[in-house]
């Protein structure tokens, strides 16, 4: 298009401070109908909180947002929405408790009657276009993450909105969703929308991106507009957006070598799974028949689409999900009737993929959250009352040696970025005393050099003889660390390669239900 | 058949259920509706008290029973507003003020009933029933339920108008969403402060009323801390019907055959203690809730309050 576009939205040094931080600093942005603007930044540089001012949620302390070329104080929410700004939180903004339908439907007039027909034509048309299906019927709170996140999406579709904002909405999506959703944005700019986009995942700013914009520590420190993007191709502009962030040059950052781990063969399995089943509901698929075994140093993946019965199966193992049939052994020893704390005591331990859900205890402390599954035991607690100091000792070696930004000790941990939650719960699951770790999803919503170093300390994990299983939706992250990747599919494996050269292709066709 | 067991006893003790359900039903009804958007409302019995008062105050000086529920209503309504704006808008602790109303009622009603009346107790003339045809007629049950007055089964007709908000409207909706992801209601566009402060004044007019009913109709006058631990019934009652407005009924219900046994007993002269014959509401609430109290659901933000943008 050559009419000369105007800025829908623009910000003017804006200015955002919390107790302890500076989120935003100055900053300048402009968001054009026609565009997907990329947006950029380690956890904690501020992006969250940038797009909090532009939905109405935060007011900024200094700087003004232009809509329209007008100075707008967004003041609410619902001021957002009649703006024509839609957003997709990072964090699941959906009520769990009600149906899909009813989330969709909330926000209309208080005293009518929902209209789910006119609804359900609407998610009809729309979901036809997108190719997915969505589950009107379906209580959130049954659905996976990656489903709540499709529902999300399709809940700013749905309202039509000028300009759309999604705060890493592909963290659950599968690889395939990915590219529908990169072509359905695609399809909106060419439509007039204006499209601000948040990823970690440089490969998706460069595949889907028309200008780009780099936060670091809250302050804009680069940015890549549309006629130098067409002009660079992807490696140039994934090195040169490595360089605003980091500072230093790599070609592909992701491209770790997986280094070649010597699996003692003859040493006896440190976890055996064998014919784990789990009742269906109404709608999880449930497990049936699921065995494997991890020896000592292994890392076995699990790959799949998402909501095919990984979470199950890592609840199941850990002990927070009833089985109906199986046996699980861990080190030999039979473990499948035990309680989810005696299993950690065992040495299981889960890394849940529900950061502020049930990982975290948002309002209390970081110090406190790394210890939480240690509650009342020594040498934090001594005869029910709390070692502060004891504690405080340990949470801040822990917060240096996982690099956890926060403020202070006695920040709440809902304050932290996203990313800098999971640093807590990564170092909370990996102390004293781990013999098999099960990750469900360990690096969504992590900036590349916490992803890398996430990876890292995986690897160092089963490097130091302890049985990993690693489940994620990222296929690369699979192929970069496992030994083996299996691949769930409605609720069994249906199969296991070695992740050799031809790994990819194998579990591709698995994953789409083709044999290896 | 005689004694204890006569059609006119039984009779009089569903009657006499029904009154000492009524308040209960109320109060459950609306306390429900302030926690279904995550309101705890502690308050509640100060709300009861207040209406009472005020209830029997306007039916006294004006003669009519139906503009005793009014004020009744009112006065749980204005108790109401500063609970809305201390705990709802100004976010400061449910539990503290929910308690502090309640002692400051009780305090308050007192001292103004003594200012008033001194240390007599005047009475309201009876009341009159609206009398069901046909319906009345049936032996025990007719004369129970179905010789009230109207006011009794415009609550019992609220409980379904309930349910229907609760299930088929918008604003429905707007209230489980208050309670289980305040959030995610705002970002919606719904203002999270201002359906809950509705859900809380709703809750007021309701304990109101049920205040008021009690003094003028279950009691015919106002005695000092008259509704003697109703609003905490209803609270008990709400947590228990996890949601649903029948079970309100039901449970209401329960505990008005045990207070009503309770005056039943003590009328027929059983040689039982009083003070046991007392607890037996209490007892059945505790029975109640070690039966059913597990399956009590709560909504997630029950009790905490809520700022935009906070984390
Ligand atoms: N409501 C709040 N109260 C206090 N501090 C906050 C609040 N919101 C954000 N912060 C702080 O502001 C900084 C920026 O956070 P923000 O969530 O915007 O980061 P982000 O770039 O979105 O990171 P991530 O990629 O991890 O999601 C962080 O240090 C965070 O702790
Ligand atoms: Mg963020």
């Amino acid at each position: 298009m050559s009419v000369a576009k105007r800025d829908i939205v623009a910000l003017e040094g804006v200015t955002k401070r919390f107790p302890g931080v500076v989120a935003n600093d100055s900053v300048d942005l402009e968001i054009r109908p026609g565009e997907v603007h990329v947006l950029l930044g380690e956890n904690g540089a501020g992006k969250s909180t940038l797009i909090g001012m532009l939905s109405g949620l935060q007011q900024p302390d200094e700087g003004r947002i232009l809509v329209d070329g007008e100075p707008t104080a967004i003041t609410s929410p619902r001021h957002a929405l009649a703006l024509g700004i839609g957003t997709v939180f990072q964090h699941m903004m959906l009520v769990p408790t009600l149906t899909v339908a009813e989330n969709l439907l909330l926000g209309g007039p208080w005293w009518q009657r929902p209209k789910t027909e006119e609804l359900e034509a609407r998610v009809a048309e729309i979901t036809r276009t997108l190719g997915i299906t969505v589950k009107l019927h379906a209580k959130v709170s049954e659905l996976s993450l990656g489903e709540q996140q499709q529902v999300e999406i399709l809940r700013a579709m749905v309202r039509n909105s000028r300009l759309l904002i999604l705060d890493e909405s592909t963290s659950m999506l599968t690889p395939k969703g990915i590219d529908e959703l990169g072509a359905l944005m695609r399809r909106l700019v060419e439509q007039g929308l204006a499209i601000v986009f948040i990823t970690h995942k440089l490969k998706e700013a460069a595949a889907f991106g028309d200008r780009i914009s780099v936060l670091k520590l809250g302050r804009k420190v680069g940015e890549i507009p549309p006629e130098r993007f067409r002009a660079l191709g992807e490696q140039a502009i994934i090195s040169e957006i490595v360089e605003l962030m980091f500072g230093k040059q790599k070609d592909d950052p992701e491209a770790a070598e997986r280094p070649v781990r010597t699996i003692r063969a003859e040493a006896a399995p440190l976890l055996e799974v064998r014919d784990l089943a789990v009742a269906p509901t109404d709608d999880a698929p449930g497990l049936s028949s699921i065995s494997f075994d991890i020896c000592p140093g292994e890392l076995l993946g699990i790959a799949g689409i998402d909501g095919n019965g990984q979470k199950h199966l890592a609840e199941a193992l850990a002990g927070q999900r009833a089985t109906v049939g199986g046996s699980v052994r861990l080190q030999g020893t039979p473990i499948e009737a035990l309680s989810v704390g005696e299993r950690r005591q065992k040495g299981l331990r889960y890394l849940t993929d529900d950061r502020l859900g049930e990982g975290t205890v948002g309002t209390f402390p970081v110090s406190i959250n790394f210890f939480l599954k240690q509650v009342g035991a020594a040498p934090f607690w001594r005869k029910g009352v709390e070692q502060r100091a004891e504690i405080d000792k340990r949470a801040a070696q822990l917060v240096r040696e996982y690099d956890v930004r926060t403020p202070s000790l006695k920040t709440p941990v809902a304050r932290l970025s996203g990313g800098n939650i999971q640093k807590v719960l990564l170092a909370r699951e990996l102390a004293e005393g781990a013999k098999v770790v099960i990750f469900n999803k360990p690096t969504y919503g992590l900036d590349l050099s916490n992803t890398l170093a996430s990876r890292q300390r995986i690897r160092d994990t089963a490097a130091r003889g302890l049985a990993v299983l690693l489940i994620s939706t990222d296929l690369e992250e699979l192929l970069s660390m496992c030994d083996r990747i299996a691949v769930i599919s409605n609720g069994s494996l249906v199969g296991t390669v070695e992740n050799a050269d031809d790994a990819r292709t194998k579990v591709g066709r698995l994953m789409i239900g083709l044999a290896a | 058949m005689t004694g204890l067991f006569s059609e006119v006893f039984l009779s009089a003790l569903l009657f006499g259920a029904v009154t000492a359900a009524i308040p209960l039903l109320l109060a459950g009804l609306g306390e429900q509706m302030s926690e279904k958007a995550g309101v705890l409302n502690i308050g509640i019995e100060g709300m009861m008290l207040a209406g009472a008062y005020l209830g029997f105050v306007g039916a006294f000086y004006s003669g009519s029973l139906w503009l005793g529920f009014l004020t009744g209503a009112g006065g749980g309504v204005a108790v109401a507003l500063v609970m809305a704006l201390l705990c709802v808008r100004i976010g400061l602790n449910q539990i503290v003020i929910g308690i502090a109303l309640t002692l400051g009622l009780e305090g308050l009603t007192a001292l103004l009933h003594h200012f008033q009346f001194s240390r007599s107790y005047p009475r309201l003339r009876a009341v009159d029933v609206t009398v069901i045809p046909l319906l009345s007629d049936i032996p025990v049950i007719g004369p129970a339920l179905f010789r009230q007055h109207l006011i009794v089964y415009l609550a019992v007709a609220l409980v379904f108008a309930m349910g229907y908000i609760y299930r088929r409207t918008q604003l429905g909706l707007n209230l489980q969403a208050a309670g289980d992801k305040p959030a995610a209601l705002d970002v919606a566009g719904i203002d999270v402060v201002r359906t809950r402060t509705v859900a809380v004044l709703t809750t007021g007019a309701l304990a109101g009323l049920g205040g008021a009913y009690l003094a003028n109709v279950g009691a015919g006058l106002f005695i000092p801390f008259i509704t003697n631990g109703a609003g905490f019934l209803g609270i008990v009652l709400a947590m228990l019907a996890r949601g649903r407005p029948v079970w309100v009924l039901f449970g209401a219900l329960l505990f008005g055959v045990c207070l009503s046994l309770t005056t039943a007993m003590q009328v027929a002269g059983i040689n039982i203690p009083t003070d046991v014959i007392q607890m037996l509401p209490f007892l059945a609430v505790m029975v109640m809730l070690v039966l059913f109290g597990r399956r009590a659901s709560l909504p997630a933000a029950l009790g905490i309050p809520y700022e935009r943008g906070a984390r």
